[in-house]
């Protein structure tokens, strides 16, 4: 029997969300100090011994709050490939077991989602429901089950084309059995690898609002809103502005390696049309 | 063709009616009254009767919803309760901003990804091709609201090469005002070049394997002028499609980098509503950003049918 060895690229995306994860997991029972702990007499000190990343403009322990952050951020981004999930897949599972009719339906619902891109949608919820972590999940999850509901239904339609389905509806199954026992299974790698890149998509497009000010609220901290305080301290603190940022990239990368190092290793042939690694 | 130009017309005009519908339903659904959300519970009696029945508080939904979509028809996207001045005037206003922001975006991100993504192509498997993987990699990674801030850290606070925000106007000349647009631009260039680069080396990448190319190298035509005669025109059509696809993304990270570098575009005069509760403008801005991606979508895909009959003939 032989192994077939993992592509670098998802040994590499494993590694990176290893980390992420642990960072976020450590900080639920560790942090070199209280995120929140102000200490004004320490404001903007350098990366240095007692703070190994800096302190930003209230004193507040840089590191501490870039591990909070990442709990943040991977709980909302969690929330929201977790909503776009329960809701995209059984939607593009029954657009394609439904035919030209459900077809139809899903791909208006997709265009319209797709008129907002998922930060203007975020936006403008946020503009009527006021800032806040629930309503970025709320945005995020709406876009992201578009993008899951037509992957899914593109994945179906082509295993509901194959010979093992048309011979279980001969043998009577019903359209609901032929899509639990035979389709879901035959979809689920193309969805794990699209939830794995929506994933990556959603830390940045959390952070950007946070940024703005309309995701994470203080004291909680988010990557996002480091980078929008580090900015108004460019001159006395450089550093501040480069921390968070490399979070949010090597997060992303990891999660993009992940995905396209699941897509060659799931799908051989398509080794190298990612165009990586 | 003309039964898909006339479909895909169809589902434009569906589509933007369903925004229209979409943006008017969020902004009904604002908990309690909407005129009091954006004077505040501190606001005169009067003032909110005005404010009411400018926005048509008093009328029927339905009713509302048509007039408003009446007066989207005619240019008309409301007046402005923080700048007392219609809405479409302000919009007018951020355009020459955001508009020059975005073609020097996209002018810059193909200048630089299809020269790249030829490199690739023409590399494979060694260092170019590897070196541009990496920085597609990195440059997919990178938001560019962070981008914004390193260029800002590096060209104005480090160097002082270029303004660390704001514009002079295009009245203070086209130098100055090209001057504060380009670290923007540049900063919501990368990740789409990053892109860009990737399905250009792709798209080269499927066209060297087909037969015309093949039986060009065959007649003894050279790499080079295989690869920029026959490989990348054929390869032009999916990197297109990309492209106008990318507009929609840019227009989100406009938004955000606009805020970074204290332009005065769109997406800086949407944040600013959004701060003052000026739902009015908040409702023009995305009803009107939606309906541009609609249109842009729909152009993108009447472009790739008229060059390639593939897609037209399946539906």
């Amino acid at each position: 029997m032989t192994v077939r060895r993992l592509p670098l690229s998802l040994r590499l995306g494993l590694v990176l969300v290893a980390l992420l994860l642990g960072v976020a997991l450590l900080s639920l029972v560790w942090t070199p100090f209280p995120a929140d702990k102000v200490r004004v007499v320490a404001r903007l000190r350098p990366p240095g011994a007692g703070h190994w990343l800096g302190t930003d403009h209230f004193g507040r322990d840089v590191l501490s709050m870039i591990m909070v952050g990442a709990r943040n951020s991977l709980s909302i981004a969690a929330a929201a490939v977790g909503l776009g999930l329960l809701f995209g897949v059984p939607l593009g599972l029954a657009a394609a077991a439904l035919g030209r009719w459900g077809d139809e339906i899903l791909a208006r619902l997709g265009d319209l989602v797709f008129a907002f891109p998922a930060v203007l949608s975020a936006i403008l919820l946020t503009a009527v429901l006021g800032a806040g972590a629930v309503n970025v999940v709320l945005a995020l999850g709406l876009f992201n089950a578009a993008v899951l509901a037509r992957v899914t239904r593109g994945a179906a339609l082509a295993v509901w084309r194959r010979e093992f389905v048309r011979a279980a509806l001969a043998l009577g199954r019903g359209p609901l059995s032929v899509t639990r026992v035979h389709v879901l299974p035959n979809v689920a790698g193309v969805v794990v690898v699209q939830a794995t890149v929506l994933f990556a998509v959603a830390i940045v497009n959390e952070a950007a609002l946070s940024y703005l000010g309309l995701g994470i609220q203080p004291p909680s901290p988010s990557w996002g809103k480091m980078l929008g305080d580090a900015q108004t301290h460019l001159f006395n603190a450089p550093l501040q502005a480069v921390f968070p940022g490399a979070a949010i990239a090597l997060s992303v990368l990891g999660l993009t390696l992940l995905g396209d190092g699941l897509r060659d290793w799931l799908d051989p042939r398509q080794r190298g049309e990612s165009g990586l690694l | 063709m003309l039964a898909f130009l006339l479909r895909r017309l169809l589902t434009l005009l569906l589509t933007a009616w369903l925004a229209t519908v979409a943006v008017f339903a969020v902004l009904e659904a604002v908990p309690g009254d909407p005129a009091l959300v954006m004077l505040g519970v501190n606001a005169q009696p009067d003032t909110l009767a005005a404010l009411r029945a400018q926005m048509g508080l008093d009328r029927p939904l339905a009713e509302r919803y048509l007039r408003w979509t009446g007066g989207l028809l005619r240019g008309d996207l409301g007046v402005s309760l923080t700048y007392a001045r219609p809405v479409a005037d302000l919009v007018a206003e951020r355009l020459v901003v955001t508009l020059p922001l975005a073609l020097l975006s996209l002018a810059l991100s193909t200048a630089a990804a299809i020269p790249l993504g030829l490199l690739a192509a023409a590399r494979r498997g060694r260092g170019g091709d590897w070196a541009v993987l990496g920085f597609t990699q990195l440059g997919v990674a990178m938001p560019s609201f962070w981008i914004a801030i390193l260029l800002i850290l590096l060209f104005s606070v480090t160097l002082g090469w270029f303004p660390a925000g704001g514009f002079p106007g295009w009245e203070a000349g086209a130098g100055p005002a090209l001057k504060a647009l380009l670290l923007p631009a540049v900063a919501l260039a990368v990740p789409e070049a990053a892109i860009l680069a990737r399905v250009t080396r792709t798209a080269i990448l499927d066209t060297l394997g087909e037969d015309h190319v093949r039986t060009a190298r065959a007649k003894g035509v050279g790499r080079t002028a295989v690869l920029l005669r026959h490989a990348l025109p054929n390869a032009l059509l999916p990197v297109a499609t990309v492209l106008g696809l990318q507009l929609s993304f840019l227009v989100a990270g406009a938004v955000v980098v606009e805020n970074v570098f204290t332009l005065p575009g769109l997406g800086r005069l949407l944040y600013q509503a959004i701060g003052q509760r000026d739902l009015i403008v908040v409702q023009g801005v995305v009803v009107l950003l939606a309906v541009f991606v609609v249109v842009v979508n729909a152009l993108v895909d009447i472009a790739c049918a008229a060059v390639d009959p593939r897609p037209r003939a399946e539906g």
